[in-house]
């Protein structure tokens, strides 16, 4: 039989997941810490393995989105990707992560929150984002009528890069001379960033659904584009809820506030359309990639609720610099966007369309291993925030030492949550790895 | 309908209509006054990244989870500047031993303070509206 050729989407998809496994390592040894205070001190800490997690889960996330898009033009385009330039992404991609990484187990910081690595690293990520912005429009010009998706695609890759250029305006003296212009701008940033990301993701999601109908109902549905343009309106201007206690200027908060309420049409529309989405999955439960899909509805739902009501002021002052946001945070990367992105990687990797009897009983077992250690987690994370919110909103306060030692439950139940998450995550990455090896060595033999 | 086309357009124009406007908030404070505490206090910013101080620390409520907001470290008078250079030379626990330089340190302070000058991010002093946006008690 004719040998196969690695395909471009499953390179990204495999660095993706090269990445999960990393992040899941650095993630529960960064949990440790949290109730071990000397736990790797001296060698690591905390402030490595922080961002050692941090950006290993978000290269998960951008390489993945990066991966899905591929897959979902081959499928839908008309013309090929250069794969010169594709190469150049990856390779321009593993430049940036050698050196990110290298840069933190040596202590080597310099960046801003979530991208502490020295701004010199960003330069073959903008790169790299070039090669994919020149690939992703020499396949795009050429489809007339544009679903849903493709435009979903086409605002994440243009907003990732103006969001991640303008992440950098703090180099100029100018704008970091300014603290409060400067936080401004550094959270408009991480706002619109995760807007970005979500857009390829949330894109990938209706690609997916698409092509599991066999149809192309959802990818062209005027609600798919009012929810589109909704989805859009929010990345660009709902970020001002991060800040509102920043003293900025009061309309930032205002355009903040009255944007993020938007998201109540969402939120409502879920709730509409519930018994259709449950009438969906007993449909297509048998199918493997769509429970990852339905996994991530659920977990849209539970964040959604939460984030619509931390966008509240009255709300965000008691769970502002607290786990609740962290809980928020973890909730829709590992529900909403890694479960979009496993569909994905079952669709592209495993050729999904077999039946969940085909899948080990172990994989099956790791689904709901996941699913129910991130409620644990999400949980356990939501009690410490809304114990620490009371405390700094307490007249008596004791110190913050002590207000932490009084979440050590909490934080060792995050920690048994973690370790699930990290085992059922683990294996079901390794199994997609391994099924898709398996499979290229049966075709080639 | 209207072509999406038109409405990315409009509203790729108005986002980089309301970016601009916040580019240009630093024209409005005179940074021709800036003197050596300015300078020094900028500098002390990126000391705090180097060190990743944002990682367990927070600002206004922003960043990491595992030690204390510092926000208005410098107008709490238990903690005098010695206090503090020890505090950063020694670690506690999470917090590592970091050997900075005596100029580092004092950009650092300077950093600080510049921070607690701009306001309070003590949550008790916010007093919620009937819109349920919140305001700083005067």
């Amino acid at each position: 039989m004719k040998k196969s050729k690695l395909n471009i989407e499953n390179l990204f998809l495999l660095t993706a997941l090269f990445m999960l496994l990393l992040g899941l390592c650095f993630g529960l040894l960064a949990t440790v810490c949290y109730i071990s205070p000397h736990f790797l001190k001296e060698q690591l800490g905390f402030i490595s393995l922080r961002p050692l997690h941090v950006s290993s889960a978000l290269f998960w996330i951008i390489i993945g989105a990066t991966g899905c898009v591929y897959g979902g033009l081959k499928i839908i385009g008309k013309g090929e990707v250069n794969p010169t330039f594709a190469i150049l992404q990856w390779f321009l991609w593993l430049m940036a992560i050698a050196g990110i990484l290298k840069s933190y187990f040596n202590h080597e910081f310099g960046g801003r929150e979530y991208w502490e690595f020295s701004p010199e690293w960003a330069l073959p990520v903008v790169l790299a984002w070039l090669c994919f912005v020149y690939n992703f429009f020499r396949v795009v010009r050429k489809i007339k009528v544009w679903p849903v998706y493709v435009w979903m695609w086409l605002t994440g890759i243009v907003f990732f890069l103006f969001t991640f250029l303008e992440n950098y305006l703090w180099v100029f003296p100018y704008f970091r001379s300014h603290f409060i212009t400067d936080m401004t701008l550094q959270w408009k940033v991480n706002g619109s960033l995760v807007g970005s990301w979500n857009q390829i993701i949330y894109g990938t999601a209706f690609f997916l659904m698409d092509r599991m109908e066999g149809s192309q109902k959802v990818g062209r549905s005027k609600m798919a584009f009012a929810m589109y343009f909704l989805g859009l309106f929010n990345l660009m201007f709902n970020w001002g809820h991060h800040i509102y206690t920043l003293p900025t200027e009061p309309f930032i908060r205002y355009v903040g506030y009255v944007v993020s309420m938007t998201e109540w049409i969402f939120f409502l529309r879920i709730i509409y359309s519930w018994r259709q989405t449950l009438a969906d999955i007993q449909k297509n439960y048998h199918y493997f990639p769509y429970r990852f899909l339905m996994a991530s509805e659920f977990w849209i739902f539970l964040n959604m609720g939460q984030a619509l009501l931390m966008s509240i002021p009255a709300i965000n002052l008691y769970t502002h610099g607290t786990h609740v946001t962290v809980a928020h945070a973890m909730g829709t990367t590992i529900g909403i966007n890694s479960m979009i992105l496993f569909a994905a990687c079952f669709e592209f990797l495993n050729q999904g369309r077999t039946g969940a009897r085909s899948y080990p009983k172990f994989l099956r077992r790791s689904f709901w291993l996941l699913q129910i250690s991130l409620l644990v987690f999400w949980l356990s994370l939501n009690l410490a925030g809304i114990k620490k919110a009371l405390w700094q909103m307490s007249d008596n306060q004791m110190s913050y030492s002590r207000m932490m030692d009084t979440l050590h439950l909490y934080f060792s139940t995050f920690f048994l949550a973690g370790t699930g998450l990290f085992i059922s995550i683990a294996l079901v990455a390794l199994f997609l790895i391994y099924s898709y090896f398996s499979h290229r060595t049966e075709s080639t033999s | 309908m209207i072509k999406p086309v038109f409405i990315f357009s409009f509203l790729c124009l108005s986002f980089l209509i309301y970016s601009a406007k916040i580019y240009l908030t630093p024209r409005k404070f005179n940074m021709e006054k800036a003197n050596n505490k300015i300078e020094r206090a900028v500098k002390g910013r990126l000391v705090w990244q180097k060190y990743n101080c944002q990682s367990c620390h927070q600002l206004y409520g922003l960043g990491g989870y595992l030690g204390p907001d510092l926000t208005n470290l410098c107008s709490d008078s238990i903690r005098s500047k010695a206090v503090l250079k020890n505090l950063v030379k020694s670690g506690v626990k999470q917090m590592p031993a970091y050997s900075l330089s005596e100029s580092e340190l004092n950009s650092l302070i300077e950093f600080l303070k510049s921070v607690d000058a701009t306001g309070k991010a003590d949550p008790r002093l916010f007093r919620i509206t009937p819109t349920g946006m919140i305001e700083r008690r005067e």
